[in-house]
């Protein structure tokens, strides 16, 4: 089958004359427009995420190892069995996973609420306190790992030679099992913060003053104006701001693997599943475990999307 | 009719992107697709810098261009298990691990078959390659790799803080344990000693104190041996050293980067690592201490002083490319003996016999880190690391003692897991 198959019935709209191939195509392309102007976008999607997410199912039902070109089995879910009784590294990595996801999107809302309200009446040189506030988010997530590593090295970084000066013992950030997991996590939420401002920023700005202003009238103060009314109207923007920042958080891996590298440090303190699969396939080079991590890694993504656009949803009605 | 067409759309994709998958696979290794150009991917390494400067002198004496990818470790290990996955033939040479992935390399079928083509040339002379690094880039009786660089375990230390502590240059790991103990009394926020800890990082390094404490990772029989009693005095004084007398706040990530960084920045004694390393200390740009760092062999331990002696890169041909005569001129050139010998005045450590036996080959070495160099050549161990497939696996299981040592936790209890843990890998890898 090929795209550029003459059409079945060519419609006889000279009668006498065959029709050129030029005619034949061009009225092929007419009654198939539809699909044509698809077409590259099909591609694109059969191309990078169906074929791609098809093959990584069919590898997590393998034994895939070594090598991708070498001979594999079919074992059926046998991967998926080994990782979900898998309580030393699968289960840690998702509970990591769900708490740096869910402590950094909560500090990173609330503050950027903070700051969206901040920045949301004019004053004085808000332009530079505008790019001020942006500049974490034109960074590199990589660059910006190995400046934080720099900064918190327990014994050369600047951190602990501040918390010296003011005479606060050295504190191990990075390098303490209970300390990185925060550590990072304060990273991704000085890196993203600003984007939550910005779709805030941009929900505050479209709203209509005219409740705030009744509400004022009749002396309501400015938490209560805050918590009954612009809150209350800003929920579905929050939503999209918890979305799509949620999603990225969920997969983030430049900032842990530029910290901790290989496995998330040798008690495995900041390894996701992100960085759990990758380690996986590009350490141990099982790319059936490594694909079954990632199927169920996807299943938990697409579920928290699912649930937040319930959310949405429900707060547009 | 609009369900089948999405079908058949979907279809054309799929086959589309199989296709372009095939095409990477279907190469074969003959030479009907010859370029004159050699795609060349290297690490980032003294080595490579030196090869570099010289491709010019190759590209016109050859009449081959050379087209040079340079990537870091890791990296590069990552470009291979993508491109050498996917049978692309985007590379003729490589600059490759032999200990940590020249097994699975070779098990996959990525590297080839370069038996005939280093006895053919005389006059380069493949005998005059140490035994060791052959071995160890030689996989089922067939040559796979050239070895280019050779490294073994050395101490670094500064002579200042000894002299001023009136010591002698540790020659057992007790003298080396009251050394550093005695330095890290006398000046508080100097270490005594520095090292790697990295779980993975660090096992590498460790492995010397391993064989000098008369342990190994398996026994004779291929059976795991990490919580033989040699071995667990060896995780416990290793991680001991840095516990009671290592820099402060030690954090459990550091590879040779940080731990290099503490003693180049004047804030240890002791320091035990890769002697190919040896610029970074003795280099003024990079190192505060670059005037008082001394070189000595590792100190011995109840078995002797047993430092490995290594292969840590060598240079192999792509088993997919289409260019592989070319491929291995350029490794002729590049791995020649004029070559070597140059790479080793800049600081290179090499694996030609004759270069370490002619004078020129160490006079730009520091005296001391040449004696070293060449007592840890004679009784060195050919490994540095589990000799498996999967070796980042490996390392990640028997690494774990050493983090526990450091941080104080029970290191026999720990030993003992980590030694059921490796049992059952290798039992694995057998099957």
């Amino acid at each position: 089958m090929s795209v550029l198959n003459p059409p079945r019935s060519a419609p006889a709209r000279s009668a006498g004359r065959p029709p050129g191939p030029r005619a034949n195509f061009s009225a092929w392309a007419n009654r198939h427009r539809k699909w044509l102007f698809a077409a590259p976008a099909m591609i694109f999607v059969g191309v990078l995420i169906v074929f791609p997410l098809a093959w990584t199912l069919f590898l997590s039902l393998t034994d895939s190892q070594g090598s991708v070109r070498a001979a594999s089995e079919f074992i059926g879910l046998q991967n998926y069995i080994t990782v979900l009784s898998d309580v030393d590294r699968f289960w840690p990595a998702v509970g990591r996973t769900m708490s740096f996801t869910g402590v950094a999107l909560a500090c990173e809302v609330v503050l950027g609420m903070c700051i969206a309200l901040l920045l949301w009446r004019p004053f004085r040189g808000e332009k530079w306190v505008r790019v001020a506030i942006l500049l974490p988010l034109v960074a590199t997530p990589v660059a910006v790992g190995m400046m934080w590593r720099l900064i918190f090295d327990p014994n050369i970084g600047f951190a602990n030679q501040l918390l010296g000066l003011i005479g606060i013992p050295a504190q191990p950030w990075l390098s303490g099992q209970d300390t990185a997991l925060g550590t990072t996590i304060f990273m991704d939420v000085w890196q993203w913060t600003p984007m939550v401002v910005l779709i805030l920023l941009a929900g505050l700005t479209s709203l209509s003053e005219e409740p705030d202003e009744a509400a004022r009238m009749d002396g309501a103060n400015a938490f209560q104006r805050f918590f009954y009314i612009t809150l209350p109207l800003m929920l579905p923007t929050v939503i999209v701001a918890i979305l799509l920042r949620g999603i990225d958080a969920l997969k983030t891996f430049d900032i842990l693997y530029a910290t901790k590298g290989k496995g998330g440090g040798s008690f495995h303190e900041v390894e996701t599943l992100n960085v759990y699969a990758y380690g996986l396939s590009f350490d141990y080079n099982q790319y059936g475990l490594s694909s079954a991590v990632l199927i169920l890694f996807f299943m938990i993504i697409i579920g928290t999307m699912w649930l937040l656009t319930m959310r949405k949803k429900a707060a547009n009605k | 009719m609009k369900r089948r067409s999405i079908m058949q759309y979907a279809a054309v994709a799929a086959a589309l992107s199989l296709g372009l998958t095939a095409c990477g696979g279907a190469s074969g290794s003959s030479d009907a697709k010859a370029s004159g150009t050699v795609r060349v991917t290297l690490a980032n390494h003294v080595w490579t810098e030196g090869i570099k400067a010289a491709i010019p002198e190759f590209e016109k004496s050859s009449g081959l261009k050379v087209e040079l990818t340079q990537l870091g470790e890791d990296q590069l290990s990552d470009q291979y298990n993508v491109k050498l996955n996917a049978g692309s033939d985007e590379i003729d040479v490589m600059m490759y691990r032999p200990l940590q992935e020249g097994k699975a390399f070779a098990k996959n079928g990525y590297l080839a078959d370069l038996t005939s083509k280093v006895s053919a040339d005389a006059s380069w002379d493949w005998k005059d390659y140490q035994e060791g690094p052959v071995k160890a880039t030689t996989a089922d009786g067939k040559v796979v790799g050239v070895p280019i660089i050779t490294e073994r375990e050395v101490l670094y230390y500064r002579k200042d803080l000894l002299q001023a502590a009136g010591l002698e240059v540790p020659k057992t790991m007790e003298e080396l344990e009251a050394a550093a103990k005695a330095i890290k009394a006398a000046t508080p926020d100097t270490a005594g000693f520095v090292a790697r800890t990295g779980k993975s990082a660090a096992v590498t390094q460790f492995s010397s104190f391993l064989y000098s404490f008369g342990g190994d990772f398996t026994d004779a029989s291929g059976k795991s041996a990490i919580n033989s009693d040699a071995a667990k005095k060896a995780y416990e004084y290793y991680g001991g050293l840095i516990k009671n007398y290592g820099p402060a706040n030690v954090s459990t990530d550091m590879s040779w980067p940080e731990a290099m960084a503490i003693f180049t920045q004047g804030k240890a004694a002791f320091y035990t690592e890769a002697d190919s390393l040896y610029k970074n200390a003795t280099d003024p740009a990079k190192s505060k201490v670059s005037d008082t760092v001394g070189f000595a062999a590792l100190p011995a331990g109840p078995a002797g002083s047993k430092p490995y002696n290594i292969p840590s890169w060598g240079l192999a041909v792509n088993q997919a490319s289409s260019n592989q005569d070319n491929a291995w001129k350029f490794i002729q050139w590049a791995t020649s003996k004029e070559r070597t010998l140059a790479a080793q005045k800049a600081g290179v450590p090499g694996p030609r016999s004759s270069v370490w036996a002619d004078p020129a080959g160490t006079s730009t070495y520091p005296k001391d880190l040449a004696e070293a160099i060449s007592a840890s050549a004679k009784n060195g161990v050919g490994h540095d690391r589990p000799e498996v497939i999967t070796v980042g696996k490996a390392r990640e299981i028997v690494g774990g003692p050493i983090v526990s040592s450091i941080t104080g936790a029970d290191v026999p209890a720990a030993a003992d897991a980590a030694n059921d843990d490796f049992q059952k890998f290798l039992d694995t890898e057998k099957k």
